[in-house]
């Protein structure tokens, strides 16, 4: 868990960040979002104190970190960026092992976490783990990147518009991945973006930033439907928040006990999702089947209807 | 007739520029200027000679015949190792042509009579020269083949000087005389190039890195070091004498360490200052290299300052550092020339003493191995930094 204290940054008469207090909670994805010059990132590098803040402090499970050298907890705090930040001389395997490195790990070890992280991250060791950064695709270099974030196992990853140098197709897997990963090492996630879509498909809680200012943070379907300032529901958009908030939920978390006709839709597809493919068929009900092919139940389009409103 | 034309223009396309010109210059040297000069002793001007007239009939028709060769692979050929064949080929003929010319037109056992190599000779030497660098930059050779031409080089004019092949020229005459004061010399040469060049890398270094750190002293330091590089040598040695002078005359540990106002204090000491700007602003330039994401991503992950500055920031931007001590290096080798004249010793107190002389002889006998250090030195270096390049990109 972090917590986030009364957190300021000033630079002369500019305010940065101006007094954001929120609580991050364990095992999740946290997205701050905001326009440029929000303060969003300032925010985000004050966390590992890449910026020392004017005011306010951050506390990590309790523990405030201004009681460690800088560098020590960075060590121990996952960081990730937009643009990967390899190295360029060294190897995709020395890159992944730097923190392990750092923190002096044995080499059996380095060499295990290295492979089974290029595993995870679907790239062959045989084939990338001598590679060099520029022999490998962009989206390639962004998963070493993360996978470089992760080697030391840390509890907290920051990522700063991981995903922002990335084409829609390739960053569209590279966020499914970040779910994956998510869930594989239970990481506490905190992840800065200028893009609405990622939040929303990314967190598990939204932080919106606007001046240096945190203007509401909390689960995305409350953004929608209780904005707590108008930037809010500029940001989250007004034209599709209906669809919006369908997206949020999925077939299997809405799917009504029973039997009924109609084409069957899979459990983890969004009822924005299973919405479109009613109206495409022409049908008026959907069998939502679990991955393992069994019946949760059904959906009809008045039931999906129902959710996209708010209250 | 199209035909005809079809067949003609690809072929005189193929006619190399570079080598129409350098087998013109070539050709025109051969027959009008003097291969080498007889002089009836060191100081006098000398009585020319033409590859005829200074070689028995079947050597100089050899060579006539293999720089012939050599001037229709410069047209011709476009074959880079054929070309590079041809001029060393054309080098090595020559090389052993004034060798034998120096050994015929002497008499045996005259010590006063010199055999200096002509413009003829130079001209031919030169255009052969280019030919052959010509060939090896077509051959994109690899820096480790460069640095083992350049080494093949050096044996096999080692070998040939330690044979005693051109020792009745007058260069090597001039060596004979002088052969305990070259090594000396020659020595106290690369000291003063080399140990100025170390004392400038740890104080540029620094400097360089402070100027990438901070921003705003960037334009005043490199400023204030291009200011030192403008002044002339000199003129530098005598801003310097005053400054040396009263440290050796205030401090005798000063005075006892060699330290004067004259000598080789002043000379490392100008060198030193002339080499700082070329480091330093290579330094500053490597450093603006290094992509500001791999920093931010040392930074953000634990390394300390000085961790990035080792293991990322310097490693990436040494091979744009080694092209500063590059240039430093070569301009070193050839300023120290100037140091003679202040008493800072090295292959220049040949040159001034020849100039003085009029010995032109002596002069060379401080020139060649200059030239021949320089460019070793640019070679070397010019590899490494390729090495290093290739090898972190």
């Amino acid at each position: 868990m972090i917590s986030v204290e009364n957190l300021s940054k000033q630079y002369g008469a500019t305010t940065v960040v101006d007094g954001v207090s929120m609580v991050i909670e364990r095992n999740s994805i946290t997205v701050i979002v905001g326009t440029s010059g929000s303060g969003k990132s300032t925010l985000l590098r004050m966390i590992n104190r890449l910026i020392e803040p004017t005011r306010g402090r951050v506390l990590i499970d309790g523990h405030d970190t201004t009681g460690e050298p800088a560098h020590l907890l960075r060590r121990r705090i996952g960081y990730a960026i937009q643009g990967h930040g390899l190295f360029p001389h060294r190897t995709v395997a020395e890159n992944i092992a730097t923190v392990p490195r750092l923190l002096g790990w044995d080499e059996a070890r380095i060499r295990a976490r290295v492979e089974e992280l290029l595993l995870v991250f679907q790239l062959d060791p045989g084939a990338y783990a001598g590679a060099f950064p520029h022999q490998l695709s962009g989206g390639q270099q962004q998963r070493v990147g993360v996978a470089r974030a992760l080697a030391a196992e840390p509890a907290v990853l920051l990522m700063d518009e991981p995903f922002g140098a990335l084409d829609p197709i390739i960053r569209a897997k590279a966020q499914d991945d970040l779910l994956d990963i998510q869930r594989r090492f239970g990481t506490t996630i905190v992840l800065v973006t200028h893009d609405m879509d990622e939040a929303f498909r990314l967190g598990d809680h939204v932080a919106v930033m606007s001046h240096g200012r945190l203007l509401q943070y909390d689960r995305p379907a409350v953004l929608l439907t209780r904005p707590a300032d108008p930037f809010v529901s500029r940001m989250t958009g007004v034209s599709d928040r209906a669809m919006r908030l369908l997206s949020l939920t999925t077939a299997g978390e809405a799917a009504l006990p029973g039997v009924s006709e109609g084409p069957a839709v899979a459990a983890a597809a969004s009822l924005r999702e299973v919405l479109s493919e009613l109206l495409w068929r022409g049908a008026d009900s959907a069998v939502v089947m679990d991955a393992d092919g069994t019946r949760r139940g059904y959906l009809t389009i008045a039931a999906i209807l129902e959710r996209g409103r708010p209250g | 007739m199209s035909v005809r034309t079809a067949l003609t223009v690809p072929r005189l396309r193929r006619l190399d520029p570079l080598g129409a010109l350098l087998a013109g210059a070539g050709a025109v040297a051969a027959v009008f200027l003097p291969f080498v000069v007889l002089k009836s002793n060191r100081i006098v001007p000398g009585d020319p000679r033409g590859l005829l007239d200074a070689l028995p009939a079947w050597g100089a028709l050899g060579c006539q015949a293999v720089l012939i060769c050599a001037a229709i692979a410069a047209l011709g050929v476009s074959n880079a190792r054929v070309r590079l064949g041809a001029a060393l080929l054309g080098v090595a003929a020559v090389a052993l042509a004034v060798a034998a010319a120096g050994d015929a037109l002497t008499p045996a056992g005259n010590k006063v009579v010199r055999v200096a190599p002509g413009a003829g000779f130079w001209v031919l030497l030169m255009c052969l020269g280019l030919m052959a660098t010509d060939a090896v930059t077509r051959m994109r050779p690899g820096p480790g083949l460069r640095v083992l031409f350049l080494a093949l080089s050096i044996v096999v004019a080692g070998l040939a000087l330690a044979h005693g092949t051109f020792d009745h020229l007058s260069v090597m005459r001039e060596y004979a005389v002088n052969a305990d004061r070259f090594a000396r010399e020659a020595r106290q040469h690369v000291w003063l190039a080399l140990g100025s060049l170390a004392a400038a890398v740890l104080v540029a270094l620094p400097i360089g890195i402070l100027c990438h750190r901070v921003p705003r002293l960037r334009s005043g330091v490199l400023g204030t070091l291009n200011v030192i590089q403008t002044i002339p040598a000199i003129a530098l040695f005598g801003i310097l004498m005053v400054p040396l002078a009263a440290l050796a005359a205030a401090v005798p540990l000063a005075a006892a360490l060699g330290i004067r106002g004259i000598g080789a204090a002043p000379a490392a000491v100008a060198l030193f200052l002339y080499s700082l700007l070329p480091i330093a602003a290579n330094t500053v330039a490597g450093l603006k290299r290094v992509p500001r994401a791999a920093v931010e991503a040392a930074r953000g992950m634990g390394m300390t300052s000085w961790q990035i500055l080792t293991g990322i920031e310097l490693i990436l931007a040494l091979p744009v550092i080694l092209t500063g001590i590059r240039i430093v290096l070569v301009q070193n080798i050839g300023m120290v020339t100037v140091a003679a004249l202040i008493g800072g010793g090295g292959l220049g107190t040949f040159v001034f003493q020849g100039i003085g002389q009029t010995a032109i002889d002596l002069v060379l006998l401080g020139a060649i191995p200059i030239v021949a250090l320089a460019f070793s030195a640019a070679v070397v270096l010019d590899a490494l930094a390729e090495v290093l390049d290739r090898a972190r990109q």
